[in-house]
Parts: structure tokens; C-alpha cells; sequence
């Protein structure tokens, strides 16, 4: 997994980013010393893909492999990202526990939901997490030890000494971002394949099939739910962390941007979400190279990235059903059997 | 003038449910389908009607080739077609239903006239006009769903089952008023069945079929005494 | 006494907004069996469309019949153009399950971008046409206003045609026909896919009205119509997604409901009682208060 991570943002990834990548590995810091000829700010989008790769794969899990729709990933987010920083604030424990906060927390609520959740179908379903992804942001201001509009900060720190003085903290939250997202991703590949997984591929093909061979269909929904929310609320920390816990971080916008990566990514293969990572933070670049031959007004930049993004949504699901990954899956087959 | 199917094929994925099938009504006669169980008489009547489409092969109607024209369509040349099951809209009322057959040619009196005669024919159904179809019993709304293809004043009407799960003496009525829809009216009658002697007891011509395809055809009365047939396929 | 009777009146008269966004949801998923999530972002652009006539002309009421002509313009459009590309190209894949719901969003991006661009995403002050000062009685003054009165008025006007329209017109008939067993209108003649369109021409243009009334004397931008789709859609899953009668109670039921809660506890509960609510009908009452059972899994 680790190694596909690599070789994914090598083949795509055009900047000498990834170099870093394998000599940080292979040589440690003390490289990093020699040059540094990435901006921050490409550090920066670095941890954000990891970060939307990681959500999108909580949604993968979700839809992917229970054919459950949830707009509300960004409320679980937001779930595990308040989770964190409270935790940190109050308890101040060592960062992994700040984390396993955000998960547990997150979980659990994906748990009660989840409950609910799995007797709902299609657009039921996605009308309520869309309810819950609106809603939910607004609690901040009901409880004030939740900061309100202006929200609460999840410090992390900064690294360890022994990595350096030229250790920035983009970098630290970049290596964090990483690291946390490869370790669930790996975990929820390993989840995939196991038997819960197949069971929940079950479920989606044929509820009444798999009801016959004994599954039970709902309960496996309800834990399909579960798992996802608590890696969204993972996702959620980590986007707390570089930018801020507060309602203005977890929108609606975000809920869709990570529907949007998941489906660009195909639904389908969870490598596919660290491509749908890398699409939501590409397109906003893109967009801004369109909209300079537009002239720099605010409507254009702060419009082009949605309508782009919105367009190739919605070709996606028009003319490539399964995702665009599957439909080139199933087109090399039908090559080959022409070939035969 | 004639309902003519010719080399019919018709797929449901991989099953082939309707596999080359021919045969043909003279205008203003009554047919009878008969068939087991998984034959392939819906698929047919469903073929017909333009609601599913046909693989292969040609059904034609008063001269002029049907094959894959629309149900909406259809009706308006004049083919009703009455679907297995009780087919009437539950949440409509009576009288609604009975309009929606005469929705196409919107024309008032026309339709009061139809629904009119409706009511002639089968009375039950003018004491509940304004009650909800599914506040109906079961041969009520077999009527009901007769009587509304009757209000779009077909020249070719398929019937699906007609008598599934009545009570003997309803299923008499129904299949005499059947008969008189044929013999007074001119109507050209296609009728499925899984009740093979009252249906070949009113019909001119049956039709038996098996697994798709065409196991016997002929005048009704002779089907009903061939006795090869009657072990086979009749049962009875 | 008279304070109940006030935020009741309050209540009624946003709940009547509430039920023509229901009532919309409901059109389009009685004719298609979708819910279509861009129902609130085709009411922004005729809303910025009544804005921008208002604001040129001054006339609120040729901007609010524009409104709703193109509102049912662009419903069509999408039902014409997208939605039948979507069902033509729909297989059984994981994607196609949830590809209305994904088309809609998409649409929902599109048009909240288009209308950012062209008038960009800065709030606009959308003017109320009548005065919002509150009715006086004897030397009390009401916070119900002619604002208020003209809202229930459009709203009652516009769910009285419908309601004419469904029960007392051919179309009516059809419209419900293919509305409840497609198969058996086709087969009475009903052009099925002629009353799809026109149930999401129908939805476009309550909508409209919808998103012009909840603007009035409001501050307009790309996304401030989300809260009114939200609770539109608590509406009509209160009234059972299949009734239009049920979106319309649905809509009162929670326009007066979240009245109470606003006045008596305050604005930050209404958004967790509105998910409240949703996930308890959902849960204990899923076919909705006027639902038939069995519907929902559709
Ligand atoms: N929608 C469908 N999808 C797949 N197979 C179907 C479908 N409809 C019918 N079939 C198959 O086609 C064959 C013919 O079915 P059909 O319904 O036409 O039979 P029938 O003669 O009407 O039976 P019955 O007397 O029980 O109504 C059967 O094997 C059935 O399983
Ligand atoms: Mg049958």
C-alpha cells in the first residue's frame, strides 16, 4: 500500500515532491538539509490530499461497498475534528490519542446515526446526511466550549527536534497527514478483502440475496456506516489541524467536494481516492490558470473550481455509470477479447 | 385484417421467453392463449401491447406492421390491453380510472357515454364510482379494468388472466361478458388463460404454448377433445 | 394569548414557503422517483432573475411572473436534457444507484457557479414588494406584517391551482396516473414521458415562487437557499414524499413548529429540532403522516 501510494503521486505528481518522498525514507533528514526547492505551499497541498484521499475513502467504504450515499461526510469530519481539539485542549495527551479520539468519537456517532441510516435507501438517506452535514456546523455556537463561528484551534505542536531546524510545520502536518491517511487506508483495504467486506459487497448486489445465504444486511450496514465515520472523523482531525476547527472549515462544500472526488475516483477502488485527492486540489490550481485569461475578478476564481468540478460530476455519472476508472477497466477487456 | 404475429422472439436477458412464435386472429374473432405456468403468455400479451420490446419477428394489425410502436401510441389505433393482475390504479377512484381510458381522445360526451355504457355492462361498478379501486373486491376490479379498456373503445382487446382468483361464478360472468364484447361488439379478443376449458368454451380459436413456443393451434372446440393435447398441456 | 397567535401566524406564513419547496420535491419524485437535490439551486437563478427585474423595472410582479416562467422553463430542461440522458446510460453499477442524487448535486454546483459568475457571490439585498412593518392593533403593533400576509396569500393562491389542476383537469388525471403505475397510464394512452417533464416543469416553477418569497426582504446569495431545501425536504418526508396534501400539511406542521421553537428557545435549536424530526418520521413513521406503507424503499 505504501509503495502504490508512492508510485501513484510519482506517476502524477509532477513536481520533485515525490523525490522527497523516497529520499526522506531511504536517507532521512538529513537530506532534506541539501535543498529544499518545494514551496510550503506545495507542502501545504501535499497534507491536503492525503487528507481528502483519507475522507474520500471513508465515503469509498460507505458507498463503494454498501451502495449507501451519505452528503454527510463533512459532519463526521467536523465530529472528529471538534473531538480532537477538545481532547488536546483539556486533556493534552500524546497526539496518537488526540487521533484515536477523533476516530472513537466519530464512530460512535456514525454508530447512532448508522442505526437509523441503514433502514433508510437512496435518496432518504441522502436527504438526512445532508440535513445532518447543514445542521450539525450550527451546534458550535449552542455550547460555547466549542468557540462558536470562530472556532477552537487543535495544536499539534511542533516536530520534534531531532528532525531538524529546517522542519517546518507544513512539513510535520504533511508527514502526519500522510502517514495517518496510509495507515487507514491500509486498514480499510485490509477490511475490504476480509469477509465483512465481501459481506457488504453482498449486501449492495442483492439484499435479498444475501439475506438468503444469512447475512444480515442491516447490521452490516450499520457497521459499514460506523467504520466510515470514524475515518472521516480522522480525516475531519487532520483538516483541523492545518487549517482550523470552526464551522466556516467543515461546509457543506466540503461534503460535496469529497462526494465529487469519490466519484471521479470511480466508487470503487480505494487507491482511486488517493486520484480523487489529488483532483480536488488540482482543480481549484487549474482553475486559477483559467481564470487569469478571465481577467482576476473575485466571481471568476472564487466560481471557476465549482464549476468545474460540478461539470465533471455530472459527465461522470452521465456517461460513465460505474466511474471512469471501471468504464477503462471494462473497455482494455473488451480489447482483449477481441484480440483472443 | 388481422392480428398477425409472425416468428416472434422475445428475450428477457438471457431467458428466452418468447422463442418464434406465429399464429393469427381474424378480425372480430376471440383467441384463446392457454399455457402452464412460465409459457410465455405474458411476455406476449406484454410484446403486443408494445411494453416490452421484441428481439426478432413481426406483429402486424389491421394490415400495417405494430412491431415495436408504443403502448401510448398503440391505444390510439385502437389495441387495449388489460395486464395480468388486478390492473387498475388503487389510489384513483372508479370513475377516475374509467376516465383515464378515455383520457387520449378527450372528448367529454364521448366519455360519458363510454363510462355509460360501462355501467350497462357491469352494474356493480355504477354504485361505486366515487369510492377509491382499492376499496374494491377482486372481481370488482377485474371489471374495473375491463371497463376501462372498454372506455378506450378498442378494435383489439388482450386480455391477461381475467379470471385469476375469482370465485367460479364471477369468473362466468366475466368470461360471458368477454364473449359478448366479442360477438356484439366486433371487438377482436385475445385471451390468456390458465382456465383452458372456460376460456376454449367461449373462443373460436385456441392457442396452446409451451416454454415460448407454439405446441398446438386450431379450432377451439376440436383443442378441447383432442385428447393428446388434454393430458399434455390441458390438464384436465 | 395574542403572542401564541403571533408566532403562529409567523409559522403559518414561512411554513407556507416550506410547503411549496415540499410540494416541488414531491412533483419531481412523484414523476421520476428522484429527489432532486438542485430544486433549491434552480430557485436561485430565477430569484436572482426577479432581483435583477425588480431592480431595473421596479415591478415586483412582472419579475415574479418571469420567475416562474422560467423556473418551469428550467425544470423542463433538466428533466429533457439531463434526466433522461441519466436513465438512458442508467446500469446496475454502484455508481448508478446513487446517480440521480450525484446528477442533482452536480447540477446544484453548476448553477450556484454560473450564478457566482454572473452576479457574483456578494449578497444582494432582495427588497420586500409590501411593507414588512408589522399590522397595528389598537397601540400594539404585531410582528406580522403585510410581507407575512402576501406570502400565505401567493403561497395559498398557488396550492389552490395546483390542487385544481391535479384533481379537476385531464392533465390532473394523468399527471397522477403516471404518477402511481406508470405502466397502466402508458397503456391507457398517457405519454409517460411527456408527464415527467411536466412534473419537473410544475416543481421548477413552485419552487420559484418559493425561493422569490423566502428572499423578500432577505439578503440573496448563491447558497441561501440551502436551509430552504433542507427543510422542504423534512417537509415532504413529514408528508410521506408521495402526497402533495402531505407536503403541504408537512410544510405548515414545520413552519409553525420551528416558529414556536425560534420565539420560545431560540434560533440555534431550529436546524438540530428540524434533523430531529426527519430522523424520528423517518424511524418511527417512515411512509411520512400521509404515506402509504411500504413506499419507501422505492
Ligand atoms: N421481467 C422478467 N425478467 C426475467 N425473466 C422474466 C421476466 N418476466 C418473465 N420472465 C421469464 O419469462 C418466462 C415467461 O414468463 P411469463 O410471465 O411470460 O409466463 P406466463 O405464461 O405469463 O406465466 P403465468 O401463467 O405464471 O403468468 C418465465 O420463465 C419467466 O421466468
Ligand atoms: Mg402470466
Amino acid at each position: 500500500m505504501l509503495k502504490r501510494k508512492r508510485e501513484e503521486s510519482s506517476k502524477r505528481e509532477h513536481n520533485p515532491y515525490r523525490r522527497r518522498v523516497l529520499f526522506f525514507l531511504l536517507l532521512g533528514w538529513g537530506l532534506l538539509l541539501l535543498g529544499d526547492r518545494v514551496s510550503e505551499l506545495r507542502v501545504y497541498q501535499g497534507a491536503l490530499i492525503a487528507i481528502y484521499a483519507l475522507a474520500i475513502g471513508s465515503l469509498i467504504l460507505l458507498t463503494g461497498y454498501s451502495g449507501q450515499l451519505s452528503l454527510g461526510q463533512g459532519a463526521f469530519m467536523a465530529i472528529g475534528a471538534y473531538a480532537a481539539a477538545l481532547t488536546q485542549i483539556y486533556l493534552q495527551p500524546p497526539l496518537i490519542v488526540t487521533f484515536i479520539a477523533a476516530v472513537v468519537v466519530a464512530a460512535l456517532f456514525g454508530a447512532i446515526i448508522g442505526g437509523g441510516a441503514a433502514r433508510l435507501s437512496g435518496p432518504y438517506l441522502a436527504g438526512t446526511t445532508l440535513a445532518l452535514a447543514l445542521g450539525l456546523p450550527t451546534l458550535a455556537n449552542l455550547f460555547s466550549f466549542l468557540g462558536g463561528e470562530t472556532g477552537l484551534y487543535f495544536d499539534v505542536g511542533i516536530a520534534p527536534e531531532r528532525f531538524g531546524a529546517e522542519f517546518t510545520l507544513y512539513k510535520w502536518f504533511f508527514w502526519i497527514a500522510a502517514l495517518a491517511t496510509l495507515i487507514m487506508l491500509f486498514f480499510i483495504q485490509n477490511i475490504l478483502k476480509s469477509r465483512y467486506g465481501r459481506a457488504w459487497k453482498a449486501g449492495r448486489a442483492n439484499a435479498a440475496a444475501a439475506q438468503l445465504v444469512g447475512l444480515h444486511v442491516g447490521r452490516r450496514k450499520v457497521l459499514a456506516f460506523t467504520i466510515s465515520a470514524g475515518v472521516a472523523g480522522l480525516a475531519g482531525a487532520l483538516l483541523g489541524m492545518v487549517s482550523l476547527v470552526a464551522p466556516s472549515t467543515f461546509t457543506l462544500s466540503l461534503s460535496f467536494a469529497i462526494i465529487t472526488g469519490a466519484v471521479l475516483a470511480g466508487l470503487t477502488s480505494l487507491t482511486g481516492s488517493i486520484l480523487g485527492g489529488l483532483v480536488l486540489v488540482i482543480i481549484p490550481e487549474i482553475a486559477e490558470m483559467v481564470s487569469g485569461n478571465f481577467g482576476e475578478s473575485e466571481a471568476v476564481t472564487a466560481n471557476i473550481p465549482g464549476l468545474i468540478t460540478s461539470l465533471l460530476l455530472i459527465l461522470t455519472v452521465l456517461f460513465t455509470p460505474n466511474g471512469p476508472a471501471e468504464q477503462w477497466h471494462h473497455h482494455k477487456e473488451k480489447k482483449k477479447q477481441r484480440a483472443l | 385484417m388481422t392480428l398477425k404475429v409472425e416468428r416472434l422472439v422475445v428475450e428477457h436477458g438471457a431467458i428466452r421467453a418468447i422463442d418464434g412464435i406465429s399464429f393469427e386472429v381474424a378480425e372480430g374473432s376471440l383467441a384463446a392463449v392457454i399455457g402452464s405456468n412460465g409459457a410465455g403468455k405474458t411476455t406476449l400479451l406484454r410484446t403486443l401491447s408494445g411494453l416490452k420490446d421484441a428481439k426478432l419477428g413481426k406483429v402486424s394489425w389491421m394490415g400495417r406492421d405494430i412491431t415495436g410502436m408504443k403502448p401510448e401510441d398503440l391505444v390510439r389505433r385502437g389495441l387495449a390491453h388489460v395486464s395480468e393482475g388486478k390492473s387498475v390504479i388503487p389510489e384513483l377512484t372508479v370513475k377516475e380510472n374509467l376516465a383515464l381510458g378515455g383520457l387520449w381522445r378527450n372528448n367529454k360526451t364521448e366519455l360519458a357515454q363510454s363510462i355509460e355504457e360501462v355501467v350497462e355492462i357491469f352494474p356493480r361498478l355504477g354504485e361505486r364510482m366515487s369510492q377509491r379501486a382499492d376499496t374494491l373486491s377482486g372481481g370488482e376490479r377485474q371489471m374495473l379494468a375491463i371497463g376501462r379498456a372498454h372506455v378506450s373503445k378498442p378494435s383489439l382487446l388482450l386480455l391477461d388472466e381475467p379470471s385469476l382468483g375469482l370465485a367460479p361464478l364471477v369468473v362466468e360472468q366475466i368470461f360471458q361478458t368477454i364473449a359478448m364484447l366479442c360477438r356484439d361488439r366486433g371487438i377482436t379478443v385475445l385471451l390468456v388463460e390458465q382456465n383452458a376449458l372456460g376460456a376454449l368454451a367461449i373462443a373460436d380459436k385456441g392457442i396452446i404454448i409451451n416454454l415460448g413456443k407454439v405446441v398446438a393451434q386450431g379450432d377451439a372446440k376440436e383443442l378441447i377433445d383432442d385428447p393428446a393435447l388434454r393430458s399434455a398441456y390441458l390438464g384436465y | 394569548m395574542q403572542q401564541v397567535i403571533n408566532v403562529f401566524l409567523i409559522g403559518i406564513s414561512i411554513g407556507s414557503i416550506y410547503a411549496l419547496m415540499s410540494l416541488a420535491l414531491v412533483l419531481v419524485w412523484r414523476s421520476t422517483r428522484v429527489v432532486n437535490f438542485a430544486q433549491a439551486g434552480q430557485a436561485i437563478v430565477t430569484t436572482y432573475v426577479a432581483w435583477e427585474v425588480v431592480n431595473r423595472s421596479g415591478s415586483f410582479l412582472m419579475a415574479f411572473i418571469l420567475a416562474v416562467a422560467i423556473g418551469g422553463l428550467i425544470g423542463g430542461l433538466v428533466e429533457s436534457g439531463m434526466m433522461r440522458t441519466l436513465f438512458k446510460h442508467a446500469s446496475d453499477g454502484p455508481v448508478a444507484a446513487v446517480a440521480p442524487v450525484i446528477a442533482t448535486l452536480g447540477l446544484l454546483g453548476v448553477i450556484r457557479a454560473l450564478v457566482g459568475l454572473i452576479w457574483t457571490n456578494e449578497g444582494k439585498r432582495f427588497e420586500s414588494p409590501v411593507s414588512t412593518a408589522g399590522f397595528v392593533i389598537g397601540d400594539t403593533t404585531l410582528p406580522f406584517s403585510r410581507l407575512n400576509l402576501l406570502i400565505i396569500c401567493t403561497a395559498a393562491i398557488v396550492m389552490i391551482v395546483f390542487s385544481i389542476l391535479f384533481q379537476r383537469t385531464n392533465l390532473g388525471l394523468a399527471l397522477r396516473a403516471a404518477a402511481y403505475n406508470p405502466e397502466i397510464a402508458r397503456l391507457s394512452g398517457v405519454k409517460v414521458s411527456m408527464t415527467r417533464t411536466i412534473g419537473w416543469v410544475f416543481a421548477g416553477a413552485a419552487g420559484a415562487v418559493a425561493g422569490i418569497l423566502v428572499s423578500s426582504n432577505d439578503t440573496l446569495n448563491p447558497y441561501s437557499l440551502d436551509v430552504l431545501f433542507v427543510f422542504g425536504f423534512v417537509a415532504a418526508v413529514v408528508g410521506g414524499l408521495e402526497s402533495l396534501v402531505g407536503a403541504v400539511v408537512g410544510g405548515l406542521v414545520l413552519g409553525v413548529g420551528l416558529s414556536f421553537i425560534t420565539f420560545y428557545l431560540g434560533t440555534s435549536l431550529v436546524f438540530p429540532t428540524a434533523f430531529i424530526v426527519l430522523v424520528i418520521v423517518l424511524l418511527v413513521r417512515p411512509s411520512g403522516i400521509f404515506g402509504v406503507k411500504g413506499a419507501r424503499s422505492a
